[in-house]
């Protein structure tokens, strides 16, 4: 019950992220979310997409070095104390996070984070045993 | 007129140099075809017999031996004496596979100590110096033959190799050196490192110092003799050949003589290797004409240069060298240390990636720094910084295992390498050293 999240490996230099954005404008895919990591010399940047293998093979085939991730879609409540609740949750589950992200869903009242951890069932298990949803890729859009 | 070490053989005739040479040469080209099966096979390969080579003119006719052979033949192949005979080796800096091995006899060692000692009485150096050697210790030929050049000259000699800079210093002042022999980088840092500890020049006795080992430019010499208030001579060498002292400049600091009755000195067109007339650009060869352990003929140094004989005021007839003005191999001297940037080629195949790269060499407070910019395809794409950090580290230690030498190693994107226009630039080298 994932999510397929493509990062793209960019020069952390002026005009790169514009570059690939406009590529994938052109391309006609819709971003959902993303983010960033940065340092001195590079950027990753992760996107969420509406085609998830469009994206990565059209991005290949114009040169970026991608790749594709299985990460979790998770929905919370947009209120405070959501956040912590779910870290607690993968906490307790002995889980480790190692990245997340944050977007706003058309539902009122709803938001989603992405969340990269070191295991995807035993994650999400644990989310959804404490009342918890775990989104997949058509659910979000 | 000039302070000699040996001056009749260093001031003599022209007509007598080549008569000399000559019959070195033919004695020489007979001992290594009887005793060297490499080169004889070389030989025999291009129909050529020692009675063949009658004179320096002749010497065109042989074959060449270039670092490759040197390479095949390792270590002993190149060989014109038994193993008994000789008193030592002295190896080069680079790595395994790409590491040159040469033999000594003693008469060896005592003809490279002989024009070591002329290049350090060629900068004023007397028995009544103080002679401080700051190249490395060991198997580098720079210690060991500036060593036996001082001794020979009967300099108090500081057997210091190089590092332990304030120590270096101390000394210096302590004992008052009269003469420095160091590589030009550190004898940059030495300046530095002299003005930090609060001396100046007035506290130091330094008139003269002996660099090599690594290009050096006009700029670099006059920051030397400011900051060390000395004069800064150049000295030329390669173990292949013995090691420095193949060549020395005089007090004219306008190229290096090379001592003509051990090496004949030819500069060739790299690409065809055709012998060029005196005064053309070009690759310097070099011939050995009394060595006995290790004899090379015809050594393609791939140092491009230029010789002359216009005549020199210091009074010495040996033809003069250029600085080395480049390479006619991709070849890099960083930190002391030869590194071909193939060797980098090697380690990414080895690793798993596509080897597209780029190397920049550059210079910061005196030392080399070694950057290596490597593509990153997907197939090696990890989602995190840290997994991409993982890599580089990785990657850095085989480097380094290969090379003898750390590189900063940095994974980038596709397109900060390969521009779209013809062949990706693989070196930069912002030293500026030619």
């Amino acid at each position: 019950m994932s999510v397929k999240q493509i990062s793209i490996f960019i020069e952390n230099k002026k005009g790169s992220l514009a570059e690939v954005t406009e590529f994938i404008a052109k391309s006609n895919i819709n971003l959902k979310a993303l983010s960033i990591a940065d340092t001195q010399d590079f950027g990753i940047l992760r996107i969420i997409t509406d085609n998830p293998d469009k994206a990565r093979d059209i991005l290949k085939s114009e040169g970026y070095t991608v790749t594709a991730t299985s990460v979790l879609a998770v929905a919370l409540t947009d209120s405070p104390g959501s956040m912590a609740a779910i870290l607690g949750v993968l906490s307790k589950a002995d889980v480790s996070v190692e990245y997340t992200y944050a977007f706003m869903s058309n539902v009122e009242g709803r938001a989603y984070m992405i969340f990269r951890v070191d295991n995807n069932d035993k994650a999400s298990k644990a989310l959804v045993d404490a009342g918890i949803s775990v989104i997949n890729q058509q659910n979000i859009f | 007129m000039g302070n000699y070490y040996q001056k009749e053989l260093e001031t003599m005739p022209v007509e007598k140099i080549r008569e000399l040479q000559g019959e070195l040469l033919v004695k020489q080209v007979k001992n290594v075809y009887e005793n060297v099966a490499y080169y004889r096979n070389l030989m025999d390969k291009k129909g050529v017999k020692p009675e063949d080579i009658k004179s320096v003119d002749d010497l065109h006719k042989l074959p060449f031996l270039t670092k490759a052979d040197l390479r095949e033949a390792y270590p002993y192949g190149l060989m014109a004496r038994p193993l008994s005979d000789c008193v030592r080796i002295q190896s080069t800096s680079g790595t395994t596979g790409k590491r040159v091995v040469a033999f000594y006899t003693q008469h060896d060692i005592d003809i490279w100590e002989d024009c070591c000692a002329r290049a350090i009485m060629a900068v004023g150096g007397t028995k009544d110096d103080v002679c401080q050697v700051c190249y490395g210790y060991g198997l580098f030929t720079g210690g060991a033959g500036l060593n036996g050049g001082s001794h020979k000259v009967g300099c108090l000699t500081l057997p210091m190799s190089s590092g332990n800079t304030e120590r270096q210093i101390q000394f210096m002042v302590d004992l008052q050196s009269t003469i420095i022999c160091c590589t030009p980088s550190y004898a940059a840092y030495i300046g530095e490192t002299l003005k930090e500890m609060g001396y100046t020049t007035d506290d130091i006795s330094l008139k003269a110092g002996i660099f090599g080992a690594e290009a050096w430019t006009e700029e670099m010499r006059r920051d030397i003799e400011k900051s060390l208030g000395i004069k800064a001579y150049d000295i030329y060498g390669l173990t292949e050949l013995a090691g420095p002292g193949v060549s020395f400049e005089c007090e004219e600091q306008k190229g290096m003589h090379i001592n003509e009755d051990h090496y004949i000195a030819e500069i060739i067109d790299p690409d065809t290797g055709e012998v060029l007339p005196e005064g053309s650009v070009g690759e310097l060869v070099l011939t050995s004409v009394d060595k006995e352990a290790f004899p090379l003929l015809r050594y393609r140094t791939r140092d491009i240069c230029v010789l002359s004989r216009k005549k020199c005021s210091c009074g010495r007839t040996f033809v003069k060298m250029t600085k080395p003005m480049g390479r006619s191999d991709d070849m890099l001297i960083i930190r002391g240390v030869n590194v071909f940037p193939s060797q980098i080629e090697t380690v990414l195949l080895e690793q798993g990636y596509t080897p597209n790269y780029r190397i920049e060499v550059d210079r910061e407070n005196n030392s080399d720094t070694l950057d290596v910019y490597v593509e990153l395809s997907s197939e090696n794409f990890s989602d995190t910084v840290k997994e991409i950090a993982e890599k580089e580290k990785q990657l850095a230690a085989a480097v380094k295992t290969m090379l003898g030498i750390n590189p900063k190693m940095h994974l980038v994107p596709p397109k900060s390498i390969t521009r779209s226009e013809g062949k990706a630039v693989r070196v930069v080298d912002k030293r500026k050293l030619y």
